[in-house]
């Protein structure tokens, strides 16, 4: 496919800035589209230039959340980068929790447990109905059914209430350790999940009630923002914004990991490239994920969680939160943590590619042998997703910005980093 | 001027100012209880929390001792008047508006101008110079773009609005107020305006009309699906993101008490205004009968609002030029089509 695309709207930041006058002497409106607007959900910015309401052409600028997560993990151990990650994505922290676990394990050769793998596509396609059912309710908020929104905040909550039974954190969950998780799940983990997946299906139901036929949703949504195929390869696009443009590209198909291609399910296509199918690729994808917890819940193994490698288990704790064993126990505690001989990959670097609810997270990383990473770099799918909203505004009214801006589901945390 | 007179001008700023906080309340309960929430539930004065009842009264202490922000770039003048130039239309339209029966020989109403209607349609329009005003005058491109959409969809939706209130016009026959709806109590609920004033034959285009007036009348005071000109995702606030404390109060309150006279302006054309058959009788005009009007007429606009707020907190909201559409293309067209009929219908099978 020979990508094709005209002149890109997207202006240098400074060029934007300055308000010129057109043709007819009449000056164009510059609109400053963030850093704080209520319709970034988060600190993006974005210069507009409007003539009239049409959007003529429009500048980015991120950074405005850069955090230096990727220069803090070269200080940090590989366990503890752990808690970076969830600070990088507020929507889904779990997934990424998982992410670079597995990247580090893939890294080390380290082949996690069954039950281990099991819990950890339970919690990371929660996960993704986690950010995919927020992501609708945000833009249906943003075109204005507001109650919508409440709605999908009613069904996050129960999924953190699980979260935080899971993993002792609601947002904050840092759970995965290399070679396990932090700790098993709880034993009424699988009765909390049913409860949930049987309240979560309805609200979908329901929020699909209020909005696919509601004509001014579909006229709000559809034809609006719409990419071809062609483009949305072009921009590097990934997750549901490609999916909408009709490629059927999944990482859990097309390079599984976590045992995904042992689970029934489809990937979610659309051919418009709108934002209308992009809510409906969300939509099915949730139902999707769905599927999958319950597939995974059913056959979920009894067994470890942590691999059989001594080096890398973190040595359980005793009643006093002390490490168990006496004297030797302590010394084998103290070893694991030790700087240099806890996990430490061989020298080498790794890209391991999952598939966020955003799209296809990227975790690339270099070992020099030691027990840092010697650098991390993560590819977020939101720098690549925003960087086709000038394109998909170009000429569009001001309202169809901020439609495409909340389905493109920009985490800014993830963008800046 | 007698008593009488003071005493309803009194009752009806009244009931338009404490019909805000009022409507507050009511707004934030129903919405809670769309989206699964509580809503307020912690004010309480003397220890009575009634359900939060006192919450609107909190927000309006709060906002007056906030600091009161001028740009500095703003038009300080207009800036200044654009409050009162949104508040005080909706007062001005409820001294025609009959709020009840009449007790003794005391009409409940401010006045009874001849010309009623025109008087309510042109102080109706003064509403957009507060939100043009508002949005020019604070030098903010939000605000300025909500001013410049406000104007439109209340000029074009004012178009709608007239032809729909002229329909009314032609079926009563006078733009008298008390008249229109003295027609609207010869009979039971046929004769109401709503299903054609007492002729069968308009009983469509009354239900027609009826509906064009009610969608332009959400349009007209900014409420979901046409409140664009505020439209938070999109311009923050609209026209008035600048303002602050009590003049974004004032912003506040009109919009509600724009909401209640719009209301009672429905209710009083179409619905019948303070009759109910079986309930109220006109012939009644002792204490009682006079305030047992005025209760139907309070629980119609009543029911009018909570329409109003079960819409809001349910649809999207249209884009610019799909409101345009929807304005010109549709419902203005629906609305000439609507006044044919009922002029041919009134001119062939009329009473007169």
């Amino acid at each position: 496919m020979e990508p094709k695309l005209d002149l890109p709207p997207s202006k240098p930041v400074l060029e934007i800035e300055q308000e010129r006058e057109d043709d007819l002497g009449g000056r164009r409106l510059v609109v400053n589209f963030g850093p704080q607007h209520p319709a970034t959900h988060g600190t993006l910015r974005a210069i507009v230039e409007l003539d009239g309401e049409i959007v003529r052409s429009m500048a980015l600028e991120i950074g405005y959340l850069h955090s230096g997560f990727e220069k803090i993990a070269e200080y940090r151990t590989y366990n503890q980068t752990v808690t970076v990650t969830d600070r990088m994505n507020y929507l889904s922290p779990l997934c990424n929790n998982i992410g670079f676990a597995l990247a580090v394990e893939k890294l080390m050769g380290l082949e996690v447990t069954p039950r281990c793998a099991a819990i950890r596509v339970i919690l990371y396609e929660l996960s993704r109905v986690a950010d995919h059912i927020l992501s609708v309710g945000l833009q249906a908020m943003d075109l204005g059914a507001f109650s919508v929104m409440l709605w999908t905040f009613i069904e996050r909550e129960n999924l953190y209430d699980i979260f935080e039974a899971v993993t002792g954190a609601r947002l904050t969950t840092s759970y995965t350790r290399v070679g396990g998780l932090f700790r098993d799940v709880p034993p009424d983990f699988e009765e909390m999940c049913r409860t949930f997946m049987a309240k979560c299906g309805k609200s979908i139901d329901d929020i699909e009630t209020v909005l696919n036929e509601n004509r001014i949703f579909r006229d709000r949504t559809v034809g609006v923002g719409r990419l071809s195929k062609e483009e949305a390869i072009s921009f590097g696009l990934t997750g549901p914004l490609l999916r909408a443009c009709g490629v059927p590209y999944d990482i859990r198909k097309a390079r599984p990991y976590l045992g995904y291609d042992q689970y029934d399910f489809e990937i979610a296509v659309d051919d418009e490239g709108d934002v209308f199918a992009r809510y409906r690729v969300r939509v099915k994808e949730m139902r999707e994920a769905l599927k999958i917890v319950d597939q995974a819940l059913r056959a979920l193994p009894q067994g470890p969680i942590w691999v059989d490698d001594p080096r890398i288990v973190i040595p359980p704790k005793n009643a006093d939160n002390a490490p168990s064993g006496g004297m030797e126990g302590l010394i084998y505690h103290f070893k694991n943590y030790m700087l240099g001989h806890g996990v430490c990959p061989p020298k080498g670097e790794i890209y391991f590619a999952t598939e966020a609810p955003n799209g296809e997270l990227g975790w690339y990383l270099v070992s020099d042998g030691s027990g840092r990473p010697y650098r991390w770099r993560v590819r977020p799918p939101s720098l690549y997703n925003y960087q086709a909203f000038p394109e998909m505004c170009a000429g569009k009214l001001l309202s169809d910005a901020v439609a495409v801006l909340s389905s493109l589901n920009v985490i800014a945390g993830e963008l800046d980093r | 001027m007698n008593i009488w007179d003071l005493a309803k001008i009194v009752f009806v700023i009244a009931l338009v100012l404490q019909g805000v906080p009022v409507l507050v309340w009511l707004e934030r309960k129903i919405s809670a209880s769309i989206q699964g929430r509580i809503g307020p539930n912690r004010t309480a004065v003397l220890g009575l929390k009634a359900a939060g009842f006192f919450q609107p009264v909190a927000d309006a202490v709060k906002l007056l001792f906030k600091e009161d922000v001028t740009p500095g770039a703003a038009d300080r003048f207009l800036y200044q008047l654009a409050p009162l130039f949104v508040f005080v239309p909706p007062l001005l339209v409820f001294t025609v508006i009959p709020f009840g029966n009449r007790i003794g020989e005391e009409h409940l109403q401010v006045a009874n101008l001849p010309i009623g209607v025109l008087f309510v349609m042109s102080v109706l329009s003064l509403g957009v110079y507060g939100v043009a005003f508002g949005g020019w005058a604070s030098n903010n491109k939000y605000s300025l773009l909500g001013g410049l959409r406000a104007s439109a969809q209340l000029i074009s939706y004012e178009l709608t609005l007239g032809l729909s209130i002229i329909t009314i016009i032609l079926m009563a026959g006078t733009v008298d107020m008390r008249e229109i709806v003295a027609r609207q109590t010869r009979s039971a609920f046929l004769s109401w305006n709503l299903f054609g004033g007492g002729n069968l034959l308009l009983l469509p285009s009354g239900l027609v009309a009826g509906l064009v007036f009610y969608v332009a009348a959400l349009a007209e005071n900014n409420r979901l699906p046409f409140d664009l000109p505020e439209c938070e995702a999109e311009l923050v606030a609209g026209y008035h993101t600048e303002y602050s404390s009590m003049k974004f109060a004032m912003y506040f309150m009109a919009e509600y008490a724009a909401m209640i006279t719009m209301s009672a302006l429905f209710v009083t054309l179409f619905l019948g205004g303070w009759h109910f058959p079986g309930l109220v009788d006109p012939a009644d005009t002792s204490w009682i009968g006079g305030l047992l009007s005025h209760g139907v007429f309070v629980a119609k606009m009543g029911a009018v609002i909570a329409l109003y707020i079960w819409i809001r907190w349910t649809l999207p909201r249209f884009r610019y030029d799909q409101l345009m559409r929807l304005g010109w293309k549709v419902l203005l067209p629906i609305a000439l089509v609507n006044l044919l009929v009922i002029a041919v219908i009134g001119v062939a099978w009329g009473e007169r």
